[in-house]
Order: C-alpha cells, then sequence, then structure tokens
C-alpha cells in the first residue's frame, strides 16, 4: 500500500514552521479547516447503523454543522456525567498547574507548531469550557479565570484537535500529575458524538466490525478465502500445505488478531507468519469469523463503543469451548484486551489460566484476563530452545523497532519483541533512546486518524518518528522498521517514504517465520516478500 | 492581562493591611478573624474538593506505564515504573511526591532546518526549580511551628538549626528562604520568557507566584529588616491555636502583612491549582498498579450495552457460511 505523497509540500517546506506561538491569545484564534490537517466527517449509513445520534450528511468547512436544537444541553448534561463517572476526568479537569512540561512531547506539536496541538492546550479547550460551567471562579471572572463560553466554535475547535490527537500517552510519561491528554481527547470525543460529529475513518471501521466482526467488512466466506489463499502462497514457498483452523470448536487456543494484518502488505506478511508458527508447533488453535477483529475503533469512539465491539471476543471464546485466547500484534488492540476487556467484558471464569502447551509456561501475568500477546508466547519459546531458526535468513535487513504507543505505554511491553527479534536477526539497531520504549513516538495516523485525506497533518505527526529512522538509517543503513502494530503497517509505510525513504516496515512474525527452519520444508530461495534470501540472488537471477 | 491582573491583587492585598491595620487599627479583624475565617476555609475547602474527587469511582485501571512490565520471570520487570504490586505502586508515588520523578524526565525538543530534524535535549531547570520551591516550602513550613508549640518539638529544632548551618548574619539568614526566592523568581520568570508558557498562563498561575513571593519576602524583611516582636508573635499564634486568641500591642505592621497574605492563600488553595497536592495522590495513571491481566478491576458502573451476538450474525451469514463448508450452530 503505497499512497500518493505527491499533495505534500516537500519535507523543508512542511517543516517551515515556528514553535512560537502567535500573539493573540488562543481563545481568539478560530479553527481553520485546511485541506490535509482533517478527516472527512461520519457518514449517516454508520451511525444509523449502530444507532448513535444525528446521524446526517455535512462537512467541517460548512457553516452550519446541523447540531441538534439543544446541542447546548446535550454537552453540558454529557460533561457532568462523565465528571461524575470518571476519576481521571474531574482530576485532569481540576489540577494542570500549566507548567508545561508536555508542550513539546507531542508529535503533532513538534511536526505542526500549532499551539493548540501542544497536550496542555488541547485540554485546556475543554478545561476552558468546564471552569464556566462548573466552577465559581470561571462563573464569576470568566476569561481572567481561562474560562469561556460554550459556543458552536468551541464545538468545531474541538472537533479539529480532538482529532488531531492519537491518543498516544506521550505526554502523559512526563506530566508531574500523570494528567494523560489522551483520556481528554476521549471523553472530547464522547461528547462530539453525542452530536452526531465523527469521523469515517473511525466510524465505518466501527460500524462494520460490529455487524461483521471486523473493521473491513470482509464476511465469514471472505476471510476463509483470504487465509486460504495466504496458505496457498506459503506452500508455494516453502512446499508445506499448511491448514486454517477455522471456528473450530473444542480448540484450546483462539487466535485474535487486527484485521489489518489479512488486510493489506505488509500486514499479511505477518498474517503469514503467525500461520507458519503455529503449523510448525502443531498448535491446537482456530481462527474465528465471528471474531475475526482484535482491533477496536471503539477505543476512538467512546467507552461504551469499546464495550460494544470487545464483547465478542469472550462470546466466542465461550461458544467455541477454547481454554484461552492468544493476540496477535496490534497496538491499540493491546490497550483494550489488557486495561479495559476484562473489566468491561470479564470475569472470564469459563476460561484457564493460559499456558502454552509447547513449553508449559503458565502464564501468570494473564491469570485473570486469560490472553496472551503473541511476542509473549513467541519469546517464551525461543527461550526454551522450542523453535529452529536461522536467522542468517533475515541477514539483507538491518532492522530498528518501533515501540507502538500503546504496548509501550499502556502495557510496558518493551522487551518482550525485542527478544524475539534479536532471535531471529543478526542486525538489529536501536534508534535513540527518547524516541523509543516509554518515549516512543505515534506513527501520526492511530486512532482514527490514519486517513489519506488528513495525511499532511499524519506527515507532520510522523516527522518524529520518521526523523529517527533516519538517523538510524544514515548511522547504521537500517532498511527496515518492525513493530508490532497494524495501523503501523499502514500508517509508517508513507511516515518512512517521506522522511526516511528506502526504509521499508515489517511485523515482527514476518521475520520470525523467514528464519523459522519448518520440518520437511523446501530450500527457500526469497523471503516471505518475495526478496531473494541472502546468498540466493543469483538463483533469482537466472 | 493575567499577569498584570495577579500582581495588581497582591499589591492592592498589602495595600490593605497598610490601610486595615495601619490607619484604622483593626488589628482583630486582621490577627484573628481572618485567620481563623481562611484556616475554616482552607480546612473544609480541601476535605470538600478531595471528598469531590474520590467519590468518582475509578472505572477502569489505566496507569501510563513507563517501562517494562512483569511478564516471564526471566524479563527483568520494573517495578518502580511499571509497578506489578502495592510495594512498587507506593514506591512510585514516593518518587513521584518527593522527588517529582516525571519532571526529571524532561526533555527539549529543538527543530533544525539542515534535513530538517529535531533533537532532543535534556532539561533539568523546571525540575530543579520545582524541586527546590517545593522542599524550601516544606521546611519552613516545618520551621514555623516553633511558633506554635511549646515544647518545641526536637524536629522543628533541627530542621531550623540545620537551614541556619551558615550562620550569616544576626538573626541567621536561613538557605531555604534564599531558595525559595531564587526558585520562586525562576518559576516566574521562565513563564514571562518562554513563549509557550507565557501563551497558556493564567492569571490562576501568576496569582500563587506572586502571593508564594510576597509572603515570602514578607517574611524576609520582617525578619531581617523591618524587626517584630517575636514574642509577641508567639504569643498571638498560641493564642490562636488553643482557641484563646488575642491580639498583644506593638508586634509590627510587617507581620501583619505576612500573615495576611498567608491567610489569602490558605483561603484560595482550595479553589485552585494549588490542589494538586491533593490530586497528585489520586492520579489514577500514577497510583494503580499495572497487574490488569492478573487481578480484575471492577467498574462499579458497568451497565449492560447493546452487542451483535454471534446468534445475529450467523443469522445474516448463514447461508454463506455453509457455502464455504464453515460450521455453523442451526443447519
Ligand atoms: C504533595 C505536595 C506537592 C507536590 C508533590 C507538588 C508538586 C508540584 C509539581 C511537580 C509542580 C510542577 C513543577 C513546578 O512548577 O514546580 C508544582 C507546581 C507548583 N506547586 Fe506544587 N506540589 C505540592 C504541594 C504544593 C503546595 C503546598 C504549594 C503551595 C502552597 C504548591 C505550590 C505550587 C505552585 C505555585 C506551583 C506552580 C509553579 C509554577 O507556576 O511554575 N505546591 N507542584
Ligand atoms: S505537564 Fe501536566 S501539569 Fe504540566 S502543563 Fe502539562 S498537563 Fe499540565
Ligand atoms: S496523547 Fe499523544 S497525540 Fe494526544 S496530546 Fe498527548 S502526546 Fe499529543
Amino acid at each position: 500500500m503505497s499512497e500518493d505523497l505527491s499533495n505534500v509540500p516537500k519535507p523543508d517546506e512542511l517543516m517551515r514552521i515556528d514553535h512560537k506561538p502567535p500573539r493573540k491569545g488562543w481563545m481568539d484564534v478560530p479553527v481553520d479547516f485546511k485541506p490535509g490537517t482533517y478527516s472527512y466527517t461520519a457518514k449517516a449509513k454508520n451511525l444509523k447503523i449502530l444507532g448513535m445520534p444525528n446521524p446526517r450528511e455535512w462537512s467541517p468547512t460548512d457553516e452550519d454543522w446541523k447540531l441538534p436544537e439543544n446541542w447546548e444541553e446535550i454537552v453540558r448534561e454529557g460533561f457532568k456525567d462523565r465528571l461524575d463517572k470518571y476519576r481521571s476526568f474531574q482530576l485532569f479537569m481540576d489540577i494542570c498547574v500549566r507548567c508545561g512540561a508536555c508542550a513539546d512531547k507531542c508529535h503533532f506539536f513538534i511536526g505542526s507548531g500549532d499551539p493548540k496541538n501542544m497536550p496542555v492546550l488541547r485540554a485546556e479547550l475543554m478545561r476552558s469550557v468546564y471552569r464556566k460551567e462548573f466552577t465559581t471562579s470561571g462563573k464569576i471572572f470568566g476569561k481572567l479565570a481561562g474560562a469561556r463560553e460554550l459556543t458552536v466554535d468551541v464545538i468545531k475547535e474541538w472537533f479539529y484537535y480532538f482529532y488531531q490527537c492519537t491518543e498516544c500517552r506521550r505526554c502523559s510519561v512526563f506530566c508531574p500529575y500523570g494528567i494523560d491528554t489522551a483520556e481528554i481527547t476521549m471523553m472530547g470525543r464522547e461528547l462530539l458524538h453525542l452530536l452526531g460529529c465523527g469521523i469515517n475513518w473511525a466510524m465505518e471501521p466501527v460500524a462494520n466490525c460490529f455487524r461483521t466482526g471486523n473493521h473491513l467488512g470482509i464476511q465469514p466466506h471472505g476471510f476463509k478465502d483470504t487465509l486460504e489463499f495466504f496458505a496457498d502462497d506459503i506452500e508455494d514457498l516453502t512446499g508445506i500445505k499448511i491448514n486454517v483452523p477455522l471456528n473450530k470448536k473444542g480448540a484450546e487456543i483462539l487466535f485474535v488478531v487486527p484485521s489489518g494484518d489479512y488486510f493489506g502488505d505488509p500486514g499479511t506478511y505477518t498474517c503469514m507468519g503467525y500461520m507458519m508458527l503455529f503449523h510448525e508447533l502443531g498448535l491446537n488453535y482456530t481462527w474465528s469469523t465471528y471474531a475475526s477483529e482484535g482491533g477496536n475503533f471503539g477505543l476512538f469512539t467512546s467507552h461504551e463503543m469499546i464495550k460494544r465491539l470487545n464483547a465478542k471476543i469472550y462470546a466466542e471464546a465461550k461458544r467455541l469451548g477454547v481454554k484461552w485466547i492468544l493476540g496477535g500484534e496490534c497496538g491499540h488492540m493491546w490497550r483494550v484486551m489488557h486495561q479495559y476487556m476484562d473489566t468491561m467484558n470479564g470475569p472470564a471464569d469459563f476460561l484457564e489460566v493460559p499456558t502454552s502447551p509447547i513449553t508449559g509456561t503458565r502464564f501468570e501475568n494473564a491469570k485473570s484476563t486469560k490472553m496472551v500477546h503473541i511476542t509473549e508466547f513467541t519469546s517464551d519459546l525461543m527461550k526454551h530452545n522450542k523453535l529452529r531458526l536461522d536467522p542468517g535468513r533475515n541477514d539483507n535487513l538491518i532492522v530498528t523497532y518501533h515501540d507502538s504507543c500503546n504496548p509501550a505505554r499502556a502495557m510496558g511491553l518493551i522487551e518482550e519483541p525485542r527478544y524475539v527479534i534479536r532471535n531471529v536477526c543478526n542486525h538489529f539497531h536501536e534508534m535513540p533512546e527518547n524516541t523509543i520504549k516509554e518515549q516512543t513516538f505515534c506513527c501520526g495516523g492511530g486512532a482514527g486518524l490514519g486517513n489519506d485525506e488528513n495525511m499532511e497533518m499524519r506527515l507532520r505527526g510522523g516527522f518524529p518518528r520518521g526523523n529517527a529512522v533516519r538517523y538510524v538509517q544514515e548511522k547504521y543503513g537500517v532498511n527496515r522498521l518492525a513493530c508490532v502494530c497494524a495501523i503501523d503497517r499502514a500508517t509508517l509505510v508513507p511516515v518512512c517514504d517521506y522522511w526516511a525513504p528506502g526504509v521499508a516496515v515489517t511485523g515482527v512474525h514476518e521475520m520470525v517465520a523467514n528464519a523459522l527452519l519448518m520440518k520437511g520444508e523446501k530450500e527457500r530461495t526469497t523471503n516471505l516478500r518475495g526478496e531473494p534470501l541472502p546468498g540466493k540472488e543469483e538463483v533469482e537471477d537466472e | 492581562m493575567g499577569l498584570w491582573f495577579s500582581l495588581f491583587t497582591v499589591v492592592i492585598l498589602v495595600l490593605l493591611v497598610f490601610m486595615g491595620v495601619g490607619v484604622v487599627g483593626l488589628n482583630s479583624l486582621f490577627g484573628i478573624l481572618i485567620p481563623y475565617a481562611a484556616l475554616l476555609i482552607f480546612l473544609v475547602g480541601v476535605v470538600y474538593r478531595v471528598g469531590k474527587w474520590t467519590k468518582a469511582p475509578v472505572p477502569f485501571r489505566i496507569p501510563t506505564t513507563c517501562g517494562q512490565q512483569k511478564s516471564h520471570p526471566w524479563i527483568k520487570a520494573n517495578n518502580f515504573e511499571s509497578p506489578s504490586n502495592t510495594f512498587g505502586v507506593l514506591v512510585r508515588m514516593a518518587l513521584e511526591v518527593l522527588l517529582f520523578r516525571s519532571l526529571f524526565r524532561n526533555t527539549r525538543a529543538e527543530l533544525r532546518a539542515d534535513g530538517p530534524r529535531v533533537v532532543y535535549g535534556g532539561t533539568k531547570w523546571l525540575w530543579l526549580a520545582g524541586l527546590a520551591f517545593h522542599w524550601s516550602f516544606l521546611l519552613i513550613l516545618i520551621r514555623h511551628l516553633r511558633f506554635f508549640t511549646e515544647p518545641i518539638p526536637f524536629f522543628v529544632n533541627l530542621v531550623a538549626s540545620m537551614d541556619g548551618l551558615f550562620e550569616i548574619g544576626v538573626p541567621t539568614l536561613y538557605v531555604t528562604d534564599i531558595i525559595i526566592l531564587l526558585a520562586v523568581t525562576y518559576l516566574f520568570l521562565r513563564r514571562v520568557v518562554i513563549p509557550q508558557i507565557r501563551y497558556i498562563s493564567l492569571a490562576a498561575d501568576y496569582f500563587p507566584l506572586f502571593l508564594i513571593l510576597g509572603v515570602a519576602l514578607s517574611g524576609v524583611l520582617m525578619r531581617h529588616f523591618y524587626k517584630v516582636d517575636i514574642y509577641k508573635v508567639k504569643e498571638l499564634a498560641t493564642g490562636l491555636f488553643s482557641f484563646h486568641p488575642l491580639v498583644p500591642e506593638g508586634i509590627g505592621l510587617a507581620f501583619y502583612i505576612h500573615l495576611f497574605l498567608v491567610s489569602t492563600l490558605l483561603a484560595y488553595f482550595p479553589f485552585s491549582k494549588l490542589m494538586h497536592m491533593g490530586g497528585v495522590f489520586l492520579s489514577p495513571t500514577r497510583n494503580l498498579a499495572n497487574n490488569n491481566r492478573m487481578r480484575r478491576h471492577v467498574n462499579p458502573w458497568n451497565y449492560p450495552v447493546k452487542v451483535h451476538t454471534y446468534e445475529e450474525y450467523e443469522d445474516e451469514f448463514r447461508e454463506k457460511m455453509k457455502a464455504v463448508g464453515l460450521p455453523v450452530e442451526k443447519e
């Protein structure tokens, strides 16, 4: 998937920005919907499928947003309701000291220079209304106390800037009180949805997922076709026939992946990677067409929507009678599985504590939720020497690793993927420390923003990441950016094409499968993407 | 605007004392009634605000993890940055409250035209000044206990004697006094000088700084320049705290200014961002363990939602599923 970047100015032009704010106070600067920096609005049909309010066709550039008659009341009540329900929200409205430590931690501020992309100001967009509506000082002192009226222009500003936050939580790492602007953005988006203001790149996947089980709207027979198609490709490459267990009752493990993995390159190679690994292990597992999506764009919509979409995971595990759940490489999916699933749709008392049938390892860290991350599973196999690997088959790759925001900052999954990578490739180099692990930078296209119409803003937001990639590209000759996230595998491609041309994006299990020596395989001449294996280049040329 | 308004307000506050005590002689108003009222507002206000926060439930366990999770026994977990148990959470919180751990991470992003590229430099000044300010504030507060207590607890004397270690001048110059003045001045200057910080600053950010600066300055002036009668001050203070308030004659105007600014700070505290003192302990991204998959977190208001069940799904796709040989529940 290579996007068209021709509409975007060249890098040095794009970065002709000033991080100094304008003279005019931020409350007096109206929002400007510049093409390339915002996402198209949610189509009415998608909102209708989900039973969400105020479905209509509209555009952010319209003067009249066709808000409901009593929209002020709706926002006020929605606001109050959430203040009462979430300590996080109430607290984050109250305690910010505006120290500014978070200001230049956001990739969107670094890449755009727009002061309202400083996390603190993004939060103030809401806090200012909070003060006016819910605090005495705000009511009395108004603007002096940082309070302002709730107007249609405020709603427009919210829409623009809450869809210019990828909910990556980087700001929260640096805030002395842990104020998480992602949490505020989530609340802001919930309020916007009460008025029917969402973006289609989030709501179409949500509507699809609700009905067909996955974001892309792939129906059961299509899902089966796709996986069988991968199995054919694998057979061509290795000579091994792999079967694809689907909706299989009594399997030991339910395997759930983000749909991006079976939809587009380069995610598909990762998907084939899982299939090859499980075949080699002889794992008794199953895919599900109903739970054919681990990702959850509900996270980018509302807490209620997270729950509505996530419910199918446990429901399907129960229906199929599996013992535990294994999850593929995905970022935001793992925030949901790790921090929300058990609370929302648990307890999963019908499942067993996950235990690797190969090594016997009990995954104590998942003993309640009963779901294990694929790199936790694979690193355990490697630690116990259960895989025969030839990392030399990845010698054409000089690899660096991008920590996806959610696994890093909502889970602490940091060393597992690195351990796997080190076992399957010989050339691995870290990016600078301010750009990895808990300080990792977003790809710029998470949280529903990875659409084409928003490309300029994505590339701006992707600048810190792309910049770090180029650094290791120049220093070590890095040509492959590994990640454990399906959104990344789509969004980092243009980020690299633009900021670090020549670096391709790969999933971790794609590299695992390339290195995996399978029983009875024929001699491989290429890797999964059809690139010649090191030492086999001439064979290819003939 | 916020800056001038705040400065102006603090000046007015000082002038009020000149008028009230110096001219009209309302000594008991400024010496007894206002301090009592301020303390009452402070206590009730803080309890109310913290009560409001604790009343709001924590529906989800959402720690921001800043280190390796606990997974395999052979991968070293970082129990202080990504705590998996209560001990780890306590250490994480202690580091946050006592040493401002997160602020210590601070970096500054700088855009360079060549490339273009962005570089990150460490910047510890905010952390240092913040820490210096808060710790001196705390130590000064402890030192002040000697006005309210008889006999004076040993740790109060200990703090006072360490603070005056350098024994410069008579009465001894306290190190914390110098530090707090410098630190608050720095915190103020960065608000004015750094364009982004200036852009986000409100009156509510300048006012506490000016107020605290006013408190500290009036304190230093009173100790070293416009000397007040310490014994009479102590008489007033112990009177207040034993609920037998009295106003000794001839304490000196400087003291009333100091006391009035402190009273204002106390009364202002619960309505302001200064409540971060309570809030920092309650922040769900910091005070919860990253043990989400080990122990279920319960949401008290978890409610049923409309889902799309497997049955509904199969009803829609049954024929297509059967056609490709996928098993179905109902034939
Ligand atoms: C548990 C106790 C407290 C903790 C952990 C704490 C922590 C912090 C931190 C991390 C900052 C941001 C950095 C900085 O600007 O210094 C801050 C700011 C501030 N704190 Fe505290 N604080 C506490 C109590 C207090 C108290 C009792 C006061 C004064 C009455 C206070 C007054 C301030 C002020 C005025 C600022 C803003 C400084 C500025 O404008 O830059 N804090 N606090
Ligand atoms: S770091 Fe935290 S306290 Fe400081 S400005 Fe940002 S959100 Fe506010
Ligand atoms: S969560 Fe990420 S995108 Fe959103 S304000 Fe914070 S740093 Fe920026």
